[in-house]
């Protein structure tokens, strides 16, 4: 395919089986071949050809965007970086090995000419005495990605320090809600947070993030707009402070770690939790809730979240009654996806009419029968619904349930184990 | 056959608290990958949900909703992690008020381990044999292993047991004879 594309401006390539050791696919660019303005071979886990990366870089100079996948290291990252100064958006490769202090100072002063970049990714492993090294591009950054690199807080708040202009900002729990705190401190025009976990199935590693960080950042970054936050414990009235300094949220994603999770202090369900949420944000666009949830978080979601397109709900709810609330109520819906939840075929019904004008409706390990979904399909034949059922279920039982408009009909290209009704 | 009554009872899954002798509730649990079904077609109300304790999330599948390739980074991270770092376990004896935690990278071998928990927690192992665990004392060194087994120390070879322990346990008392197949 490189040998035949001339003038390919763009080339992502994501992990899909690629079997290449050698990284010979970049030989494959002919000398002459200098239009290409992305590489993005991140999620690429085989070596690469390194020589004939750095040819392919050197004479690309309209190349502007370049993720390096693990492979690549420190030094080769500075080769590379010193005949690419014109780059904006830069994923190193490794961040972790030994350098001697001559090759420090030359990676550092190959990162200050990239006076572009507003975009930082990979990081992977970063090693917390290199990133100084980053400084001198950090002022410029408005996308820093640190979801693979494993801070401390202290790191992380010395980075921030320079980098007053981020608007979009991932990183590990490993920050803690110390970093957190350096978030809300630094970065004053932040729009976008996202807070992975690093241990998200330890049960026994309780560190992480807690509802202190959010609120602290909430207090910093009014601005915030878009949240996907991975937590073990929140309160209701943290997310009620949240939302009254950051009334724009049009992305809310939180997931509170251990499933039906109440607030920790009061005890009670996260309903009034959510309940602000919606009420408050009235320009709310997604929403993924969690923790221990009665139908009242539905009720609320129902009457008040009115711009609402896309909900993921898990181990929540009561009964059919909440899932009802949200068809009844979310005129703008246009993607529920719920797994483990007490809504069942009344509950199913309920959506009825509203199918149609979704893009689709996923339910898993829920209540709903077979008979419910043949039920569905037969009203509404303009619908998909397929059911996929789980070795030694119930026969009745509709385990996993999926139903989508389409004017082409049932596919003809499910898997056995997908049940066309 | 009192030694198959008690090979049995060596082999049986106990996650219970010391010296309770019913096989605890847990192990089901454990074994279950299933999402907790049950939990949630009994649910009528808050009642309900007040007395049912949330399900463990190590044991569901797809939660935490984290993307495959970050977990798949997150387990290359941790790997290197504990290539380079020690291999730190919690130690627990029966009877003492707190515990301790060792490194197992540093030792080269049960003697030496062995050896260490002994002058750590003041008290004498006794003799290891394979056909009946220890012998001459009345406490048991035993580890849990990743799969949740409380397992003997010193069956299996050091290489596989210091990646595979998670936790020490010395045992004391008739528990930890019960465990050793010695039919006693």
């Amino acid at each position: 395919m490189i040998e035949e594309e001339m003038n390919l401006t763009e080339l992502d390539i994501q992990e899909n089986g690629i079997d290449d050791k050698g990284g010979s696919w970049l030989s494959c660019f002919p000398e002459s071949f200098t239009s290409l303005e992305v590489l993005n071979f991140a999620n690429l886990s085989s070596d690469i050809n390194f020589d004939a990366l750095e040819r392919l870089v050197g004479r690309c100079k309209s190349m502007r965007v370049l993720k390096l996948n693990r492979s690549v290291s420190l030094e080769q990252l500075q080769r590379l970086l010193v005949n690419a100064p014109q780059l904006a958006e830069l994923g190193t490769g490794s961040f972790s090995e030994e350098l001697t202090f001559r090759q420090y100072v030359e990676l550092e002063s190959a990162l200050s000419n990239c006076q572009n970049m507003h975009t930082l990714y990979g990081l992977w492993d970063a090693k917390g005495i290199y990133l100084p090294a980053l400084y001198p591009v950090c002022t410029h950054l408005t996308f820093l990605n640190l979801s693979y690199a494993a801070l401390r807080s202290d790191e992380l708040a010395k980075l921030l320090a320079h980098c007053p202009r981020l608007k979009r900002l991932w990183v590990l729990d490993t920050v803690e809600d110390k970093g957190l705190e350096a978030v809300g401190l630094n970065c004053p025009l932040l729009e976008e947070l996202r807070v992975f976990p690093a241990d998200p199935f330890d049960e026994e590693i309780i560190h992480g993030v807690t509802e202190a960080g959010f609120v602290a950042v909430s207090f910093g970054c009014p601005r915030l707009h878009y949240v996907l936050y991975f937590c073990r414990q929140m309160t209701n009235a943290a997310v009620a402070t949240i939302v009254q300094n950051c009334p724009d949220f049009t992305h809310f994603r939180l997931c509170i770690m251990n499933p039906g999770q109440p607030d920790y202090i009061t005890n009670e369900p996260m309903d009034e939790a959510f309940g602000a949420v919606v009420k408050t944000c009235t320009k709310l666009q997604r929403l993924s809730v969690s923790g221990r949830l009665t139908d009242l978080t539905f009720e609320y979601i129902g009457r008040y979240a009115k711009n609402l397109e896309t909900l993921s709900v898990a181990f929540a709810g009561s009964s059919d009654w909440g899932m009802q609330c949200v068809m009844g109520g979310c005129s703008k819906l246009r993607k529920l996806e719920i797994r483990d939840c007490p809504f069942g075929n009344a509950a199913l019904l309920s959506g009825l009419e509203k199918y149609e004008s979704m893009r689709s409706l996923w339910m898993s390990a829920c209540n709903v029968t077979m008979n419910g979904c043949r039920l569905l399909a037969r009203e509404m034949p303009r619908l998909n619904v397929e059911v996929m059922k789980e070795d030694g279920s119930d026969d009745s039982q509709a385990d996993k349930v999926y139903v989508y408009r389409s004017i082409a009909g049932p596919r003809r290209d499910a898997p056995p184990s997908v049940l066309t009704l | 056959m009192e030694n198959s009554v008690a090979y049995e009872k060596a082999t049986e899954l106990r996650l219970g608290l010391p010296g309770i002798d019913e096989p605890a509730v847990l192990s089901s649990v454990k074994n279950n990958k299933r999402p907790l079904h049950d939990e949630k077609s009994g649910e009528n109300g808050k009642s309900a949900q007040n007395e049912t304790a949330p399900p463990s999330k190590a044991q569901i599948v797809g939660w935490p909703p984290v993307q495959s390739y970050r977990k798949n980074n997150f387990q290359q991270a941790k790997k290197s992690e504990s290539e380079c770092g020690g291999i730190y376990v919690k130690v627990s004896m029966d009877g003492a008020p707190y515990l301790r935690k060792i490194d197992l990278k540093v030792y080269k071998g049960y003697p030496e381990l062995l050896q260490v928990l002994e002058n750590m927690f003041k008290f004498t192992i006794g003799e290891y044999s394979e056909r009946e665990g220890y012998k001459g004392s009345d406490y048991e060194p035993t580890y849990e292993d990743k799969d949740g087994d409380w397992m003997l120390v010193g069956d299996v070879p050091w290489e596989m047991f210091i990646t595979s322990c998670k936790r020490l346990r010395i045992m004391k008392g008739s528990e930890a004879r019960g465990l050793s197949c010695s039919g006693v």
